[in-house]
């Protein structure tokens, strides 16, 4: 096993860890097997960025990033209009002083938590997030967290993690985040059996809970809980479902706490969220009925409102740029489901273990997968292959949109409720969007219009 | 180590992207982590751009740290200039990779490139974008134009006068400061060129926008040079003086009489007479603006009280045109530009009036509540802070939103500019008028206060948005009493400290004058009681507070 690409999870993982069998390919060549690897310029965010939806999620939680101004003007390039009346999250910048000394360092971080905690007195529970520089200089945050934990609690719970670019891409920040909440969960008799991981919109979380607890998983709960006293309190054999496919670190961690990993397809589209849920089913007995039951009217209305993007997007070529790590499961959702043909695929980093069943689902699919990026040499082959739809960054987008391509940013798909049977078309809407706008702009009113 | 929210400027490195991706046939070498590629974003989709910046970025990441971090940097270097030919290299760090100390610049060199390279230090800790700009542009110029004077090529300056004074040629002057990602940059630099021509000057270079680097070696051609934006011109408008006797304008053309300065100065550099350049210029703009402020329908703009705060270029500018040209009352002048801090100072001084010099997004919004102004003048920070306090607001300076770089031909500057702002500026406060207007009816069936306002985002309730303004402006300040525009929680019922309560009848009073004007009553009446001491608002206190601020 190498799926420990540079970016992967390194702190203290173990490479053996295996959360689930590798694919049994038989000797016969699978998506996995030609995987291109590439070292160049990597154009993707740094784990930081994902603040912009963890802050939304734990509503009394605030993200103390420490680091340069280049963090902050980051953050808020990335969150866009989203200027809400006073953020729950904010940067410690670090300045010349602070590099001169490190005890120097310490004092003043010190002295901005007190300032940001005598403001916000509605805060109970404060991440330190470490950055590019702040791992630099090696400032230590988790000792920063243990002793202003000490001072501050039971008020405020301080925890640590990094969201550094050196370390982390993009979504890694979230699971950076969730790991670092793990060793904190409570584990009782009276606990949840089974824990949904993953920032979902409060909306996604309801109906996909409401499905498990129809087929009698009552027991359960979610990883984030929405507010800092609200984390799961959990069962000492319970089980973890992944909602989000980059949560390698959160998953080890916790089963280092001895819960046990449920392997599965990631909850996107009709098939996906109905082996989700089967995967649930099948750990917990539940009877075959009533998971059927329970599924066949979501599965059937996914099936259904698919229909129309469907005929939008059927046999067209559709290009990933590497971005949030979605982009496997969302590239199986537009191939099986929506009769799309993948050239490549990219990825930051490919965890194989927690990617099996969506590698396997990809076989005979005839995709590229791309691990890494050098985005020059990405570039020249997105633009050789001439793709009817790129998905790829901000950065990006209005570039390849200028020549002629189209495309589809893809940090919306981060932010934008999709997981779950009743947001499938949703989902697949936001592909047959470019499409839509780009014959709505090129066509042009048939003679006879009135007016014209 | 300060506590920031949001930030009003960019780290440097951004300011020297600004200055790459204005320009041609440069490239920019940036020995940066994979996190600082967000950069991009900001040309391509906040300004709209149709092509990436310049900008190649080695994204070394923590296993590379202590092993070949400068070989990386060269493998990047060598790699953009075989793909992307530029005529020029610049190079450098972005906060990270100042940490670990690769000297760019040595390493760059070490390549043994056969184009100019250009290393840029820019300290990440102690400055900010602007600054990153200005110094960016000035290594450039100095370093592409004195080595294009070593090689011989430079031509000198011809006279531009027969020695009887007959003019030999139009005069000459180049345009500075143009960068991407600058606020109207493009439209303004589109006005100034026209009107240049109008009074007879020739515009020789322009930079960085859209120069070349072998543009910059014909900049010592020119007879002075015009600098738009001293956030980024002046350190190279300084240095050409120095090294070649350019003289530069020191006018900026915003607004109407600022224009008409600004004529004179160019007309005075250039040798042609003043008062001529001024009626050539008026005659080939439709200068409309002096005549709209004139007109009887703007007399209820008299005395409107604003709020300005932005770079120092364009916060000093709205402050002169609010004051002269719009019949404002400038209540509160601030700027994020501590370079320029002096000149803040000064202006806020003939106007009497406390200068902000901040980059404290809560700062400028604490002391924008208590002013309670009428309109807001600022960056996209206080568009967002106006929308929150319910006080109209319009853009005058950078950083702005995607909406600020508008499809239609919208500058700042020159006669069209001043036109500009005033439909900009009056259109906010018209919607207010119109609010007034719906205030006539307040207790009518269909319209009334609790409708809320339409250009602030429609049917939400207005009293939800007030209060919840209120809670946080008050956890905001440490529990220091601000009285927020539109509160209802300053009651009776929920005394607050320091902060004298109402008596039922002067509450019912008060509920009496127009609501647009009831917030600056309530303000008013509690300032005179708390000056003087006295806890409980009567009826009497009200007008005494009334004919106390009348006088």
């Amino acid at each position: 096993m190498n799926a420990r690409s540079p970016l992967a999870p390194t702190a203290n993982a173990d490479p053996d860890w295996k959360p689930i069998a590798a694919p049994t390919s038989g000797g016969s060549e699978t998506a996995a097997d030609s995987i291109l690897r590439e070292r160049g310029q990597q154009s993707v965010f740094c784990g930081l960025t994902s603040i912009i939806w963890l802050h939304r999620k734990i509503q009394d939680a605030f993200f103390l990033v420490v680091g340069s101004r280049t963090c902050a003007h980051l953050i808020q390039s990335a969150a866009g209009v989203m200027i809400f009346a006073e953020p729950r999250f904010g940067t410690a910048i670090i300045d010349d002083r602070d590099l001169a000394g490190l005890a120097d360092a310490n004092t003043e971080l010190d002295r901005v938590v007190e300032e940001l905690l005598s403001r916000r007195p509605d805060i109970r529970m404060l991440f330190l997030v470490g950055s590019c520089p702040s791992e630099v200089i090696k400032l230590d945050l988790s000792r920063a967290a243990e002793r202003l934990s000490q001072r501050h609690s039971p008020a405020v719970r301080i925890l640590n993690y990094s969201g550094s670019g050196i370390e982390t891409t993009f979504t890694q920040g979230e699971d950076a985040c969730l790991a670092a909440l793990v060793p904190q969960l409570e584990v009782s008799e009276q606990g949840v059996e089974l824990i949904v991981v993953g920032s979902l919109p409060d909306m996604v979380e309801d109906q996909l809970v409401e499905s498990l607890t129809r087929m009698g998983i009552d027991r359960v709960a979610c990883l984030p809980g929405r507010r800092a006293n609200g984390m799961p309190v959990v069962h000492p054999n319970a089980r973890f479902l992944l909602a989000q496919p980059f949560l390698s670190d959160t998953a080890k961690a916790l089963v280092g706490r001895g819960l046990t990993h449920i392997p599965s397809l990631f909850p996107f589209g009709g098939e996906g969220t109905q082996a989700w849920l089967e995967s649930a089913a099948a750990a917990f007995n539940v009877d075959t009925t009533l998971v059927e039951n329970v599924c066949a009217p979501g599965r059937a209305r996914a099936t259904q409102s698919l229909s129309r993007a469907r005929e939008a997007l059927k046999g067209k070529r559709v290009f990933f740029f590497p971005d949030s790590q979605l982009e496997l499961p969302l590239a199986r959702f537009l191939h099986r489901e929506l009769g799309m043909q993948l050239l490549e695929v990219g990825v930051p980093y490919l965890h194989r273990g927690l990617m099996a069943q969506e590698l396997a689902a990809l076989e005979g699919s005839g995709v590229q997968i791309s691990e890494g990026q050098d985005l020059a040499k990405q570039l020249d082959r997105c633009r050789a292959m001439k793709p009817d739809l790129i998905v790829c960054g901000l950065g990006l987008a209005n570039p390849l949109e200028a020549e002629g391509f189209t495309t589809k940013w893809s940090i919306e798909l981060v932010f934008s409720p999709v997981h779950g049977f009743e947001q499938a078309a949703d989902l697949a809407n936001l592909f047959a969007r470019p499409f839509d706008r780009r014959s709505r702009i090129a066509h042009d009113w048939q003679k006879g219009r009135p007016g014209l | 180590m300060k506590l920031t929210l949001w930030t009003y400027e960019g780290p440097p490195h951004v300011g020297a992207m600004r200055v790459a991706t204005a320009m041609q046939g440069v490239h920019y070498v940036l020995h940066a982590p994979q996190g600082d590629t967000y950069a991009d974003l900001l040309f391509t989709m906040i300004e709209r751009r149709n092509r990436r910046p310049p900008v190649t970025y080695t994204t070394f990441q923590a296993r590379d740290l202590g092993k070949d971090t400068a070989e990386m940097f060269q493998k990047a270097a060598r790699e953009a200039v075989e793909r992307h030919k530029p005529e020029a290299l610049l190079v450098g760090a972005s906060c990270t990779a100042e940490l670990i100390q690769d000297d760019p610049g040595g390493l760059a060199e070490a390549l043994g490139l056969d184009i100019p390279v250009v290393p840029l230090e820019l300290p990440a800790y102690q400055r900010k974008e602007n600054w990153g700009a200005s110094e960016t542009f000035y290594q450039i110029v100095r370093q592409l134009a004195i080595k294009n004077e070593a090689d011989g090529s430079r031509t000198h300056n011809t006279s531009l006068f027969s020695e009887c004074k007959v003019p030999l040629r139009a005069p000459r002057c180049n345009i500075l400061g143009p960068t991407a990602l600058g606020f109207r940059h493009r439209d303004d630099l589109t006005e100034i060129r026209r009107l240049l021509a109008a009074i007879g000057v020739e515009v020789s270079v322009v930079a960085p926008w859209e120069a070349r680097p072998r543009d910059l070696a014909r900049l010592p051609e020119a007879d002075f040079n015009v600098v738009l934006y001293p956030e980024t011109a002046n350190g190279v408008a300084s240095y050409l003086k120095r090294m070649f006797g350019q003289p530069h304008t020191t006018a900026i053309p915003i607004g109407m009489k600022a224009t008409e300065d600004f004529v004179r100065e160019v007309a005075e550099l250039a040798d042609l007479d003043a008062n001529t350049a001024v009626t050539l210029a008026r005659a080939s703009f439709g200068a409309r603006a002096s005549w709209y402020s004139a007109s009887v329908d703007s007399t209820y703009l008299t005395g409107k009280r604003v709020f300005i705060f932005g770079d120092a270029t364009h916060a000093l500018a709205a402050a002169r045109v609010a004051a002269t040209e719009m019949g404002f009352e400038v209540v509160g002048l601030g700027s994020y530009s501590r370079e320029f801090a002096r000149d803040i100072r000064d202006l806020a001084k003939s106007l009497e009036i406390e200068p902000l010099i901040s980059d404290d997004y809560l700062e400028v919004e604490a002391a924008i509540a208590k002013a309670a102004p009428d309109l807001v003048l600022g960056t996209q920070m206080e568009r967002h802070i106006a929308k929150r306090l319910g006080i109209p607001c319009a853009v005058i300076s950078a950083p702005v939103h995607v909406q600020d770089f508008p499809a239609r031909y919208s500058p700042q500057m020159g006669f069209e500019g001043a036109n500009v702002l005033f439909d900009t500026w009056v259109h906010p406060l018209m919607m207010g008028l119109e609010e007034h207007l719906i205030g006539m009816f307040r207790d009518d069936f269909e319209f009334n206060e609790s409708a809320g306002a339409s250009h602030l985002g429609g049917h939400a309730p207005l009293g939800d948005c007030a209060e919840s303004v209120a809670e946080k402006t008050k956890t905001a300040t440490d529990g220091a009493p601000i009285s927020v525009p539109g509160a209802t929680s300053v009651s009776a019922s929920q005394p607050t400290a320091g902060v004298p309560q109402w008596a039922k009848e002067a509450e019912a009073e008060l509920g009496k004058i127009p609501f647009f004007v009831r917030k600056k009553a309530r303000a008013n009446t509690e300032r005179f009681a708390t000056d003087r001491g006295i806890a409980l608002i009567t009826k009497e206190t009200l007008y005494e507070a009334k004919a106390h601020y009348a006088r």
